[in-house]
């Protein structure tokens, strides 16, 4: 028996569509996509359908025939705003970093003194702060392009001018002190940068682990969540303590880089990234907890025993 | 966030004191506080009480809650008489010392004391959001309560020249004025007992006050930007162990920036909220 759809805007109640003969297994992308029709500039993507003006959205893959309507279905409407994908916000967000990073290194003109233009740092630490910073920034493109999977297609499109200024902004914050012709190597010498190297070097091979861990939990296409568990690989037995352990690597490469070059904005920019993701790590935590009832207890969100 | 439900608050004295503790901050603490309006402007989308729950957990079950109410309440009220009485010795000080000497030369001076402990005190209302007897953001309230501090710690008390500009006590008087109608407002919210002059003195004040504080904070920061960069006070230069240097000169000359895009919000976020608390205007909130 077919349903007739009237949707409405969520705050102002007038009604925006009526799509009369719609199938009962008709899910909400569908319905999304005969709203864009009527109402082109609304794209489908930036559309929140829900039962209740001020209730939850709607998931593109419910039914309608599921949904607790009658055969006419009230549904509301809230513009999300221009929306833009998250692959073009991972890429640009990174790609500045990996760019900007490299102007400092090659002192190009009109950053430092003009005598220094072009130079070279006589500090090992320099040249292998730079590879490093580089390798982190084309790791994370790569895995953009070819490892991770997404929930969502899209995010607000102002998140990416907020993303970029951070990501951006700290890299030249930091890539101008540690390219200065004033740079101070670190009090302990070879040593501290050794140490720190090996925990920027293994920690980078577990987030890449985990990366991969969870994409291997997830198949191509879905949007199927799981609780994800340890694997061969060593640097995934961190699931055993925490529930992101992408992060607490993430945390350990950038204090391993604070370490190296001992310089405070880097030191900064690990703090403010460890605040971000425990914010994150816990809505995750808070999210499996939720959904799977045989979460393991142990685990906590970000730092094992901690946080 | 605390703006929208400040509104109804504002209402009706009653509704105030039910609650349990003042109404949140409308007027931020200074006229002009350029860190925030833009949290205010973006907490203003999420037109839920976020203070209250800043600990994350539920509402007690009434009759706790009228308990722990008893005791929030008198020691808000306590705290709000005692920091509009505050602002009220200050504004008679500096009436007095104006009176006697003829000249605005020395007058901070004579009334740093109190200007630096109630200014400061008022660090407060910052775990007062924390704990959740104040409805309002701690973001919102720590951003204003900073830039209260920064103007008196960090401009006027470290940088003693500028103590007798003109440009001090303009913001001086605007701070006074602000200060003793909010927490008096508050105050009167707590007893159940607001008077509509007090509620017409928050909402139509600010609209001198504001501009007027503003051109005085950014007077005073403008006088004092030659003897910073001559000192290099507060700065640190490069080459040093942490690979980190800090200009105070030019963070002064940012921050002075960051009030031309920021005191507009903020002003005009004033305007709709006096609409809608005096005049019971009903305003459609922007989309995301």
């Amino acid at each position: 028996m077919r349903h007739h759809v009237e949707i409405l805007d969520a705050k102002t109640r007038e009604k925006l569509c009526f799509l009369d003969k719609v199938e009962p297994h008709a899910t909400i992308a569908e319905i999304k996509n005969l709203f864009t029709k009527t109402h082109p500039q609304w794209y489908p993507a930036r559309q929140s359908l829900r039962l209740d003006p001020k209730g939850k959205s709607l998931k593109d893959e419910d039914v309608l025939q599921k949904l607790p309507v009658g055969t006419t279905a009230t549904l509301y409407f809230r513009d999300l705003g221009a929306q833009i994908s998250w692959v073009t916000v991972f890429l640009t967000e990174y790609a500045g970093p990996l760019f900007i990073y490299l102007l400092f290194y090659f002192r190009v003109p009109f950053i430092y003194g003009h005598k220094y233009d072009f130079t070279s740092s006589r500090h090992t630490v320099v040249h292998l702060a730079c590879i490093c910073h580089s390798f982190h920034y084309v790791k994370r493109l790569l895995e953009t392009l070819f490892v991770h999977r997404f929930s969502h297609g899209t995010m607000p499109l102002r998140n990416i001018f907020k993303n970029c200024t951070y990501y951006w902004g700290f890299a030249a914050w930091m890539a101008y002190y540690i390219n200065h012709p004033l740079y101070t190597p670190p009090t302990y010498g070879a040593q501290q940068v050794k140490l720190a190297l090996a925990i920027f070097v293994i920690c980078q091979l577990g987030n890449f682990s985990i990366h991969m861990a969870l994409r291997d939990l997830r198949p191509a296409g879905s949007k199927t969540r799981k609780i994800p568990y340890p694997t061969k690989n060593p640097f995934t037995w961190l699931f055993l303590l925490v529930s992101c352990p992408n992060y607490t690597y993430e945390v350990g490469s950038w204090i391993g880089f604070a370490i190296m070059t001992q310089c405070l904005p880097v030191a900064l920019f690990s703090l403010v990234g460890f605040t971000q993701m425990t914010i994150w790590a816990k809505g995750k935590h808070r999210s499996y907890l939720k959904e799977f009832r045989d979460y393991p207890p142990l685990r906590m969100p970000i730092i094992p025993f901690l946080l | 966030m605390g703006r929208l439900t400040e509104a109804a608050e504002a209402g009706s004295g009653a509704q105030a004191a039910h609650w349990a503790g003042p109404p949140p901050t409308l007027l931020p603490l200074s006229p002009t506080s350029p860190g925030c309006a833009a949290t205010m402007a973006s907490s203003d989308e999420d037109g839920t009480n976020g203070g209250a729950s800043e600990a994350g957990e539920d509402r007690e079950a009434p009759g706790k809650r009228r308990r722990l109410g008893l005791l929030a309440t008198t020691w808000l009220t306590f705290y709000n008489i005692t920091m509009t009485a505050g602002w009220l010795v200050l504004a008679i000080a500096m009436v007095r010392f104006y009176m006697e000497k003829g000249t605005h030369r020395g007058l901070y001076k004579s009334i740093q004391k109190t200007l630096k402990f109630f200014q400061t005190f008022a660090l407060l209302e910052i775990i007062h959001c924390l704990i959740g007897i104040v409805p309002t953001s701690v973001l919102v309230t720590g951003v204003q309560v900073s830039s209260r501090i920064f103007m008196v710690w960090l401009i006027t008390h470290s940088i003693k020249p500028i103590q007798n500009e003109e440009s001090v006590v303009l913001f001086l008087v605007a701070w006074t004025v602000t200060e003793i109608t909010r927490y008096s407002f508050y105050t009167f919210s707590l007893l159940d007992h607001l008077p509509y002059f007090i509620k017409w003195a928050r909402y139509n004040f600010f609209i001198i006050l504001y501009p007027v504080g503003v051109a005085g904070e950014l007077l005073t920061i403008y006088a004092a930007l030659p003897y910073v960069k001559k000192t290099g006070m507060f700065s640190i230069r490069l080459p040093n162990k942490y690979n980190v240097s800090f200009d105070y000169y030019y963070f002064l000359l940012i921050t002075m920036t960051s009030y031309i895009p920021l005191f507009p919000q903020l002003y005009f976020h004033m305007l709709r909220q006096r609409r809608k608390v005096l005049h019971g205007e009903v305003i459609v909130e922007k989309d995301d």
